[in-house]
């Protein structure tokens, strides 16, 4: 046993060794070089930039104030909202009364928006990375009359806006239909400093 | 179930059986060393290795001496990430400055990705530097997957040749596993993640400014606090190392919140690719069993078992997810089904189908946290997981664990006609009877038994929620890393000793108990005499095969496991809807 074993050392130290810079180094870094040239925006974390200042990654959700801008969804990463460095859900199990509370009090937070309207379940509920860029395409129309009431806009044009910006299921069938909501919240700076 | 849950699962499984197939087929002829297209490109580079190692690919080895190459490996890996992992703070590539990982945290860790679960006691942005994540984490998916596929093909041998001791080369079998199937297969599956989204660079972060710098000064609700001027980005080589977490069944995440994360897994194509990278290779091995025994039939009987099952389970998640919170009822939001712990873009369907291929192979990888699924969402993956990562189950190990329990049907099957049981012309005695026994009983030991222990002398702080589902969370974990999974009820506080000790423990008997005695199996089924099949004999591809294989896998699953679960998510399933 021990002299079958001193057998298999040898190689095993030296496969272990040529694997681990083939699999380790040699395969991260053509795809590093590969995808940097096929995709570069992307592989580069699709960060988003206004006026020439890098202001988030299109992929990561920020805060918004609600009302002025469309609101994202709750983030429950720690140790405040949307810590793209610390991605994580609240974990709070459905029967936790913790959960029925903060669900609560994001409903009654949200109520002034759209008074007396059930509050749309993606908006009253935190995230699984606590980083989700987007929405349903419900929750952004039933934030869009106090979007557009606080901007000033017509509700007709804040309405065309979500519509351009919506995503719909891959080919109808697998994910859901949603909106990016810093390109939404872009996109409406952009309309609203046109007028 | 919605018209639309039915068309994700159906229309997945489809693509799944359809891309499954010709990668089974390759897959044999890449280990039967015939001709596979791939070997002119990559032919000289395998024999290179073989040279600069001083192997000898043509040495026959028998089981025990497979065991032993198999284990010094997989000792080197674990040593090696160990070190890594205790040293990342003084070695290169560590933008970030993050200190060495905590004694504990670091050998659950390199147990964790050595035996295939990635169990992850650690949020991975901010505790591994990129040089452990590549060149510790991202080499033990390849090396630990390709394991599992090495020991599956030394079953098949065992069970294709006759009267002889020799199961193939192990050191063959691996180098082959990752030349000609790992790395193309997350060569083509990481541009594709990279071109949806997924990060690949070796900028370790960027800080970013706020789009909305008023919301950030007001105090955030959820007694949070309010988030810095700045927003710091976490970038790295993902997609190299999500393409190849998700193909070789491994699961662990480069972020914290795992296939949730939206640099992880951006899009509902990506999100479709992943899932379909999870069960790809364990579904392509019933093809290359059926191929390389000579009887293609016997694969498909096992992929039919393991479909069903699958389906089975996943409707039976999807369906869960689709009821809305009681709970959540009349305090003003809309009567929908709950997304807390889930991805817009994912949605409770996508999260729920995710959530049943992550158990059914020993993936780990999620989408949306279990935590906060429903009682039964939670506990038909858990089942999933209990009923030893067989149904498709990790790259390899699925296969090796289904053929054992094949052993055991036609055993079963042999006791009820009283004739001796054969399987694929091999007679099955009582030397494989026990070792298909203790490899189907020691992962439910290492499950209840740990579940037990973290009952009485865990830390009484390591769970996060009240209730029968404070125990879920325990039985989960257990469950998990007693199958080699690596999911979570991630409240679970898991970085104490006990949870790092014990997890690591459950880990390691769970996966190298089992291969040890199913390399042993396979070396006393290639001992044997190939059996012509007379008018006793019961056929193994059959429908009726099919049904009792199943009808044993979900007996012993759930007969082991039912009590547990009704002190769990059943006792809170009914706490929930009384």
């Amino acid at each position: 046993m021990f002299v079958s074993f001193m057998r298999e050392l040898k190689p095993s130290c030296l496969m272990f060794l040529w694997l681990s810079l083939i699999t380790g180094v040699a395969y991260p870094l053509a795809v590093t070089a590969l995808g940097g040239t096929l995709f570069p925006h992307q592989a580069a974390g699709s960060l988003v930039s206004r006026d020439g200042l890098v202001t988030g990654s299109a992929l990561i959700g920020q805060p918004f104030a609600p009302g002025r801008y469309f609101a994202g969804r709750p983030s429950a990463t720690s140790p405040f909202p949307c810590n793209a460095a610390a991605s994580g859900g609240s974990n709070l199990a459905p029967t936790n009364p913790a959960l029925a509370e903060a669900v609560k009090t994001r409903a009654v937070e949200l109520d002034a928006l759209a008074s007396g309207r059930p509050v749309p379940m993606d908006l009253a509920t935190a995230s699984a990375s606590g980083l989700d860029p987007h929405i349903s395409a419900e929750a952004a129309r039933w934030q869009a009359p106090a979007v557009a009431k606080a901007r000033g806009l017509a509700e007709k044009d804040v309405a065309a806006l979500i519509a351009s910006q919506t995503e719909g299921r891959l080919l109808g069938v697998w994910g859901e239909e949603r909106v990016n909501v810093a390109r939404l919240n872009l996109a409406l700076d952009a309309l609203a400093g046109a007028k | 179930m919605t018209i639309n849950a039915v068309m994700q699962l159906v229309l997945f499984l489809v693509l799944l059986l359809l891309l499954s197939w010709p990668l089974g087929l390759y897959a044999a002829r890449v280990y039967q060393g015939r001709p596979c297209g791939l070997d002119k490109v990559l032919g000289p580079l395998e024999r290179l290795l073989y040279r600069l190692s001083g192997v000898d690919p043509d040495r026959e080895m028998n089981w025990k001496t497979y065991a032993l190459a198999m284990t010094g490996l997989n000792a080197l890996g674990f040593l090696a990430v160990y070190a890594l992992e205790r040293l990342q703070g003084g070695l290169p590539l560590n933008p970030l400055g993050l200190p060495g990982v905590d004694p504990f945290v670091a050998l659950n860790a390199a147990i964790s990705f050595a035996t295939n679960t990635n169990w992850q006691a650690y949020a991975g942005e901010t505790t591994m530097s990129i040089l452990t994540q590549m060149l510790g984490l991202a080499v033990q998916n390849f090396l630990s997957a390709a394991t599992g596929m090495a020991v599956a093909v030394a079953v098949i041998r065992g069970i294709a040749r006759r009267e002889t001791t020799s199961l193939g080369n192990f050191w063959q079998d691996m180098t082959r596993s990752v030349l000609y199937i790992l790395l193309p297969l997350s060569l083509v599956l990481s541009l594709a993640l990279i071109w949806q989204g997924v990060p690949q660079t070796f900028t370790a972060r960027v800080e970013a400014a706020w789009i909305d710098p008023a919301a950030v000064s007001a105090p955030a609700p959820d007694s949070q606090a309010a988030p810095p001027a700045t927003q710091s980005i976490i970038l790295g080589p993902v997609a190299s190392q999500v393409a190849i977490k998700q193909l070789g069944t491994n699961g662990g995440g480069y972020y914290n919140a795992n296939s949730a994360h939206p640099f992880e897994n951006p899009t509902p194509l990506t999100n479709l690719l992943e899932v379909l990278a999870i069960l790809l290779i364990p579904a392509a091995f019933c093809h290359t069993f059926g191929a390389m025994v000579g009887d293609r039939r016997q694969g498909l009987a096992l992929l039919a078992a393991m479909t069903i099952l699958f389906a089975i389970f996943a409707g039976l998640t999807m369906a869960a997810e689709a009821v809305p919170n009681p709970a959540l009822a009349s305090i003003g939001v809309q009567n929908a089904p709950s997304l807390e712990g889930k991805e817009v873009r994912f949605g409770p369907t996508g999260s729920a189908l995710w959530a049943a291929v992550t158990t059914a192979a020993s993936n780990g990888s999620v989408n949306a946290m279990h935590d906060s699924f429903s009682p039964l969402g939670g506990l038909w993956p858990m089942l999933l997981m209990q009923l030893g990562e067989v149904v498709y189950g990790g790259v390899g190990s699925g296969l090796y664990g289904m053929v054992v329990f094949a052993v055991v049907t036609v055993f079963v099957a042999g006791l009820m006609v009283g004739r001796t049981p054969e399987y694929c012309g091999k007679k099955i005695e009582p030397f494989e009877t026990k070792m298909a026994a203790l490899i189907i009983l020691i992962p439910p030991f290492a499950c209840l038994a740990g579940t037990a222990l973290a009952c009485v002398i865990g830390p009484a702080d390591a769970v996060s929620n009240p209730g029968p589902h404070g125990f879920s969370q325990m039985l989960y974990a257990f469950s998990s890393m007693g199958n080699n999974n690596g999911s979570a009820f991630a409240g679970l506080t898991a970085t104490s000793p006990f949870w790092t000790l014990a997890g690591g423990l459950a880990m390691f008997v769970s996966r190298y108990w089992l291969i040890l005695p199913v390399l042993a199996l396979a070396g006393s089924l290639a001992r044997k005499k190939r059996l012509a099949q007379g008018p006793g004999t019961l056929p193994t591809h059959g429908p009726i095969f099919v049904g009792l294989l199943m009808a044993v896998v979900l007996v012993v699953g759930t007969l082991t496991f039912v009590p547990s679960l009704a002190l769990g998510p059943v006792a809170e399933q009914l706490a929930l809807f009384q």
